[in-house]
């Protein structure tokens, strides 16, 4: 076992990266994701990581530089933010359905205007729909396990899909936690060399992206949507050896204090600490408050987050992200949808806070937890609220 | 230089290599002459390929699934990124040879395939990059100039004057208004070891051309003149005569830029005049003779300063 050390959360991520013996990385630098590539590129100037760092012009080539990379069979990897997943988008889209396995760490942070460097999810919101595995980091021990699991998975060959694990710009990236890091051999025992069933090679010719006619296209997409379900017991099974090898526990949605509970806040992420500190303070003030994350966000945990939710009275959903005009934050707008076939649903009720880097105190999920208990008995007026505006 | 470069004696009719890394039975038009540069290219470099190709004409007619016509390794990913994804090859495979996981002696070139505007305009910067960074790999422009898969609308590599549906002729327009990018200039820029200029009907020129990109250590870039009979309102068996006029009237010059120094492939002593190359083709119909004339005056001035650069090095 390896030792538990204080580490800026960015590095602890580029010596995971390094243990999984990536063979390329391609990046481009963006606030708060600079930490992760500057360190990766230290360890290959050293000599400590045996990969080649292609120092791309920008986020497009670099996405677009690890799909050639993960197509020829070499484990890639890549990191990134806000505008820069942004400039990622065109290309995001056919990583999963060339079914090349990439992996990416995403710092996120909000996009501009008015131009921001501090967190919140939007970023990776507008990518909801690429067709990449998902996770959610909610400490600096998370995210680096998340990496292991990210290679794991995305590589297997029943998946063969990118995968990011999300972490909060500057409140987790930048953040120095207590962190293990485990024993070279940990690692190996529990991530196999990359083998894809696929691969450019002279000596086995394929055509990689050829055009999809009318005629392929809708088959084509089922195909990829069904592969992607099924990448769902892979997903659990890889945590479920997870904890064999490394004693960690890890489960597509985390559930705090929620026994008996009748509200519920939410969230993904960072703030969840936060907030399970305010579900304490609440819980001994008597009230019956429990706290839901979800830690995979794609493919969404449809059974499991049902069963986490089952019972409640209110579930209070926070956003982290705005889609204007909608009829909630695109998790608000999800679990509504997950949860309107369900027998004795809960009231969602949304909430948006916490956008650009506004802190969401104890307070603030106090004030939202109230704000679910007057909504237990009569319907929000919006279907959505925004927290912490100041007027 | 490489050791295989001073090897090269070149093509000839006696040697021509006998494999046909792409496959006929594709859906390019009649006498394109994009899809024989593509042809003669593949041809020179053999069976020991990763092809990359950018979104456009060739991609398309060459990929309709279930169909290929890709004999060797190809990925296709967007329009404006051949250059990075050949990055990636290029870097996974430099990767895979240092850790034993791909034959260490094995000589496998990575070349991109990308259209004028795949080149010139939106993919200009991914190019760049990927010249600048070094990466071992052979960077093929197909400029038919103009975007044809898209229906003929005008690119940066568009000539001075052409007739395209973004670039029409009208009261105010004489049609594209803007000179053609050079864009082997901007490649050669870089300080890359190769860089050349090739047109199918100099065949052979072609083939040794991308051979020896290939050859060289390092970013090589190869500029095809290729025409388009369907974009350019041409008739189909005239493509191989006006990529000879081309040539013949200075329009498209044949060199090679090798370690920076420019060496002209084809001396044109005694030039054809413009008009000949202009008048076959119904994208130029409209120019008034003082257009031709600017068109005349700026090829000459071109070629000296062509000339310039070959003496003055």
């Amino acid at each position: 076992m390896g030792k538990r050390i204080a580490k800026e959360v960015s590095i602890a991520i580029a010596e995971a990266v390094k243990q999984c013996r990536v063979d390329v990385i391609a990046a481009y630098p963006i606030t708060p994701q600079t930490h992760i590539v500057e360190h990766l590129s230290e360890l290959v100037a050293n000599g400590e990581l045996d990969a080649e760092y292609i120092t791309v012009e920008s986020e497009h080539s670099a996405i677009s530089a690890c799909l050639g990379s993960v197509a020829t069979g070499a484990r890639t990897f890549t990191s990134t933010a806000s505008q820069g997943l942004a400039l990622m988008h065109e290309i995001l889209f056919i990583a999963p359905a060339l079914r090349l396995p990439v992996v990416m760490v995403v710092a996120n942070r909000a996009l501009s205007a008015p131009i921001s460097i501090w967190n919140d999810h939007g970023d990776i919101m507008a990518e909801r729909d690429i067709g990449w595995i998902q996770t959610f980091a909610e400490n600096g021990q998370e995210a680096v396990d998340l990496v292991y699991h990210a290679f794991r998975v995305a590589e297997d060959r029943r998946v063969m899909f990118p995968a990011i694990v999300n972490i909060d710009g500057f409140t987790l990236s930048h953040m120095i936690e207590p962190i293990e890091l485990p024993d070279q051999e940990q690692v190996d025992r529990y991530l196999p060399p990359f083998r894809p069933r696929y691969k450019l090679d002279p000596r086995k010719p394929l055509s990689m992206g050829p055009v999809g006619i009318p005629e392929i296209y809708t088959e084509a997409k089922k195909a990829q949507d069904e592969a992607f379900k099924n990448a769902y017991k892979v997903i659990l099974k890889a945590w479920d050896e997870f904890e064999e090898v490394f004693g960690r526990r890890y489960r597509p949605v985390e559930t705090y204090r929620m026994e008996d509970a009748e509200v519920a806040l939410l969230i993904m992420g960072s703030l969840a600490e936060t907030a399970m500190t305010a579900v304490d303070r609440m819980r001994e003030a008597g009230k019956r408050v429990g706290l839901v994350r979800l830690r995979l966000w794609r493919p969404f945990p449809l059974r499991d987050f049902v069963k986490a939710v089952k019972g409640l009275k209110v579930l209070a959903v926070i956003d982290r992200a705005l889609s204007p005009g909608a009829t909630g934050g695109p998790v608000g707008t999800e679990v509504r949808s997950a949860l309107y076939q369900v027998p004795g649903r809960p009231r969602v009720v949304n909430f948006i806070a916490g956008l650009g880097g506004r802190d969401v105190t104890v307070e603030d999920f106090e004030e939202m937890a109230d704000r679910a208990y007057v909504y237990m008995k009569k319907k929000p007026k919006e279907p959505y609220e925004m927290i912490g505006v100041k007027e | 230089m490489l050791k295989e470069w001073a090897k090269f004696k070149g093509f000839s009719a006696k040697n021509l290599p006998k494999e046909e890394p792409f496959a006929p039975g594709h859906r390019a038009c009649q006498g394109c002459g994009e899809v024989l540069a593509l042809r003669l290219a593949l041809k020179a470099l053999g069976m020991n390929v990763i092809a990359i190709s950018a979104t456009g004409c060739m991609e398309i007619i060459s990929s309709p699934f279930p169909y290929t016509s890709w004999r060797v390794p190809w990925l296709h990913v967007a329009f404006e990124n051949a250059a990075a994804v050949a990055s990636g090859v290029e870097a996974a495979l430099r990767a895979l040879k240092r850790k034993g996981r791909f034959p260490r002696n094995r000589r496998v070139d990575v070349v991109a395939f990308a259209g004028d505007g795949g080149t010139a305009d939106i993919g200009l910067q991914a190019l760049s990059g990927a010249l600048e960074r070094g990466h071992d790999f052979v960077y093929i422009c197909l400029d038919n100039e103009a975007y044809m898969n898209t229906g003929v609308q005008r690119s940066g590599c568009t000539p001075y004057g052409a007739m395209t549906t973004t670039s029409p002729p009208g009261k105010k327009s004489i049609g594209q208004m803007t000179w053609k990018k050079n864009v082997p200039a901007i490649a050669a820029a870089h300080g890359i070891p190769y860089v050349a200029t090739a047109t199918p009907a100099f065949f052979l020129d072609l083939m040794n051309k991308v051979k020896k990109a290939a050859l060289v250590e390092g970013p090589a870039y190869v500029h095809i003149y290729s025409p388009c009979p369907t974009g350019w309102g041409t008739k189909g068996e005239d493509s191989i005569t006006l990529a000879k006029l081309a040539v013949e009237t200075r329009i498209f010059p044949l060199y090679e830029v090798i370690e920076g120094k420019y060496y002209i492939t084809r001396k044109i002593t005694k030039p054809k005049p413009v008009e000949e190359y202009l008048k076959r083709q119904r994208r130029f119909r409209h120019l008034t003779e003082e257009e031709i004339r600017k068109i005349q005056a700026r090829v000459d001035a071109e070629y000296e300063r062509l000339l310039r650069l070959a003496e003055c090095l």
